[in-house]
């Protein structure tokens, strides 16, 4: 037995050539036949690639995914995000521990079921949902999960969960997903039909500096959110030094509300992966990698067989479309749950067999990334849009959408709206026009970009979404007229603080106070001064965080003083002057008070 | 005009502060030529009988009569210092902190090396204040308007804000008066 775990991890070691850059695979392979990286399983992958036990434990203890301790055979991933919890995951967490006589973080005592959180899935147009191992369970409810429990016991397939088949790519023989498109609105650039292969072809006609310069005339910027050009970091990577560069495409859609890069990977894999061939092309890069996040797992056997068709049909591989010197394959780079590695320099980290942690800037990815190369990450979206561009033409693309943001944006719509799902929508659109496509007229708030974007009230639905004023990921998330703000926002910081990687003290520790702070609101033991230190606290974090994510975690809090101040102010009281209103004498004498049995001389 | 008024106290602190206090040595004898001092014992005036210009905390609350006594300077003092490690953070006592109060007074008074008490009793006469359950910082009982850092703060960093308050000048400490490292 002994001998077979090693010999196990020493076979899984070769197979990725005993290199320490590929340990996300190492660890992920090396759990999927153990359950677990033990302690023993790591000092043995140390030894087999050359590094030290604490780099192997580093990774192991970071992602959400990866465990040093077994679990159930059946891990159930609950998702708990905002969304979910309005739709009834809390039941349904119930219902699971009282089916399964254990509680959240607990596995069955015959080793056969785990149940944990996990934060969005993105499944959020179809909440509430779970991962049971890689597969996903949607539009769970308290009733459905008797039959979960019993059919998992039965025969602990996950796969036998799934009884109806979702729409498109999901039903096909790879995928077998409950999961639905959810498709709302089809726009020109995504969803138009598209020959494959076509505008690789006339993008191999072009030469690579040609290519960035449709790129750059289309004007198009990042789909990820933070919208830098794209043909500007195209320029950057191939004007940096180096023979060996990289295209990364970021499909870690991690940004709770967020899911409109799962519908792509299901419906657009082919142009996202020729406009990943048409960057490689431009940069002179012979190496793309698919980060893909650990939760669209169920997606990796379907995309690497459309990679497979790809080769076959002289798209990827030696010599692309019969072009001399230009050879481009991509690989996929599983992620393990891990938010922050939506991050490009943790993403980078990740692939590099890293914790998520973000590297400092400058060097940018462009001139230093993966491995020290020059590297361009792109959202899904991005990539897509390239693919587009060059069927189409820069100028077709440049005079869509609003002036300052060329082209249409996908968004990811969920909360409280009569039709969920994934909507093409013209860059410019005001969030009111948004609101009645998707039946949400009477919303009180909109979450504009998820939780590290922005929650705005009526008073802003004329606004636009576009780079220049509401920008957006593609995550909006509408809340009805009888959602309470607060439990929002203090699920939002408990999304950060769970999701902070932990290296600079304002997002690690200030999140927390933040909430804390919050919490004391909450129940009625805030005071006004309390929103000054809340602004002060949040700007500090924001200024002094190290990298997107804690430049970001204190939005929740910051945006909401501004939108929803009311709902703050409401909740103030006056205490004495001078005294802490948080501060209680009868609860912190109580135990003491207990113990002695007498009761306190002062109150 | 009467001369501004200070008052001192050391709740759950050691006095390490207070010696500090009077390691401003001939000094002091500026320092009643500026204030007088109230509730402090330093003169060992039990309660209050005028308001204060400054009061400042030594020390943390670990028990009610803390509470009682810090919400007292509070009533009193225009401005409130938090005086050392122990009354902003709460030192040495908060190290209790973690460890359930029942197992603290176990360990100390029936299960400690050294604890001779073969009568097993836990003090518990109606004069000794209860206990908190844990030992809070003087800033998340009232509100606290400076924070002297140090174990102790040095006796001139002490000096040197007295006298900036009491003068109404800015409080500027010199960077190597407030660090320790």
């Amino acid at each position: 037995m002994s001998e077979n775990w090693q010999t196990m991890v020493k076979d899984v070691c070769a197979r990725c050539g005993n290199d320490r850059t590929r340990m996300m695979d190492i660890v992920r392979l090396v759990q999927q036949e153990c359950g677990c990286v033990s302690g023993e399983a790591m000092d043995l992958i140390a030894r087999q690639v050359d590094t030290h036990r604490v780099e192997v434990e580093s990774v192991v203890s970071f992602y959400a995914f990866l465990s040093n301790r077994p679990k159930g055979k059946i891990v159930i991933r609950l998702c708990n995000d905002v969304i979910d919890e309005m739709f009834g995951a809390r039941r349904v967490a119930q219902a699971f521990e009282q089916q399964l006589g254990i509680e959240f973080g607990q596995t069955t005592p015959d080793g056969l079921i785990s149940l944990e959180h996990t934060p969005c899935i993105g499944m959020c147009d179809q909440a509430p949902a779970a991962l049971v191992n890689d597969v996903v369970v949607t539009y769970l409810s308290r009733d459905k999960v008797g039959d979960i429990v019993s059919t998992l016991k039965s025969d602990p397939d996950p796969r036998k969960l799934v009884h109806k088949l979702g729409d498109g790519n999901n039903a096909s023989e790879l995928v077998q997903s409950m999961v639905h498109n959810n498709i709302r609105r089809k726009g020109p650039v995504i969803f138009d039909p598209l020959p494959n292969g076509e505008a690789l072809k006339r993008c191999l006609a072009l030469s690579p500096a040609e290519v960035i310069r449709d790129v750059k005339t289309a004007r198009l910027r990042g789909r990820g959110g933070a919208g830098f050009p794209t043909g500007m970091k195209w320029e950057f990577a191939r004007a940096a030094a180096g023979a060996k560069k990289f295209v990364i495409c970021n499909a870690d859609e991690g940004e709770p509300g967020t899911f409109k890069d799962r519908v792509l990977l299901t419906e657009r894999a082919d142009m996202l992966f020729e406009g990943m061939t048409i960057a490689g092309y431009a940069i002179g890069s012979d190496t793309g990698i698919l980060y893909l996040r650990g939760e669209y797992a169920y997606l990796r056997a379907f995309l690497e067989d459309v990679l497979h068709q790809r080769r076959n049909a002289g798209l990827l591989g030696k010599a692309v479309c019969g072009k001399q010197g230009f050879d481009f394959d991509i690989r996929i780079q599983m992620g393990a749950g891990a938010y922050i590695c939506g991050e490009e320099t943790a993403l980078i980290s990740s692939c590099e067999g890293l914790r998520g942690d973000p590297k400092n800037r400058p060097p940018f990815p462009a001139q230093k990334g993966y491995l020290e190369r020059p590297t361009i990450v792109n959202n899904v979206e991005t990539f897509c849009c390239v693919t587009r561009i060059l069927d189409r033409g820069p100028a077709w693309f440049a005079e869509k959408g609003s002036k300052g943001s060329p082209g249409t944006k996908l968004l990811s719509v969920c909360g409280d709206c009569k039709q969920p799902g994934v909507y093409e929508v013209l860059f410019g659109i005001t969030l009111a026009e948004l609101l009645k496509m998707v039946g949400a007229e009477d919303a009180k708030a909109v979450q504009v970009g998820g939780p590290s974007g922005q929650l705005v009230g009526p008073s802003d639905y004329q606004r636009t979404i576009c780079y220049d004023d509401l920008a957006t990921g593609g995550s909006i998330m509408v809340f009805g007229p009888n959602r309470d703000i607060l439990p929002l926002v203090d699920k939002f910081m408990e999304f950060f603080i769970e999701e902070t990687c932990g290296y600079c003290t304002p997002c690690r520790v200030g999140n927390v106070l933040l909430r804390q702070k919050l919490q004391e609101i909450m129940a009625g033991k805030g005071e006004a001064a309390d929103l000054d230190y809340l602004e002060d606290l949040g700007q500090s974090i924001v200024t002094a965080s190290r990298c997107g994510l804690g430049q970001t975690s204190a939005n929740p809090i910051l945006t909401s003083l501004k939108n929803f101040r009311g709902e703050y102010t409401s909740r103030l009281i006056e205490p004495e002057k001078g005294m802490k209103p948080t501060f209680d004498i009868q609860a912190a004498v109580r135990e003491a008070a207990a113990i002695a049995g007498r009761g306190p001389a002062h109150s | 005009m009467a001369k501004p008024k200070i008052a001192t106290t050391s709740l759950a602190g050691c006095f390490g502060c207070h010696m500090s206090i009077l390691d401003i040595d001939e000094r002091i004898l500026e320092l009643v030529e500026l204030v007088d001092f109230d509730k402090s014992p330093i003169d060992d005036i039990k309660e209050f009988h005028h308001r204060c210009a400054v009061g400042l905390i030594e020390g943390g609350c670990a028990n009610e009569e803390n509470v009682r006594v810090l919400k007292d300077f509070r009533r009193h003092c225009d401005i409130l210092i938090s005086l050392g490690e122990c009354a902003i953070l709460g030192g040495i006592p908060a190290l209790r902190n973690t460890i359930p109060l029942q197992e603290c007074l176990d360990e100390a008074y029936l299960n400690g090396p050294s604890v001779y008490n073969p009568a097993k009793t836990i003090p518990n006469d109606p004069e000794i204040p209860l206990l908190l359950n844990k030992v809070y910082p003087c800033h998340e009982v009232v509100k606290i308007d400076y924070f002297l850092q140090g174990c102790p703060p040095r006796a001139d960093a002490i000096w040197e804000t007295l006298v900036a308050l009491l003068t109404d000048k800015p409080v500027d400490l010199p960077y190597d008066l407030i660090k320790y490292d």
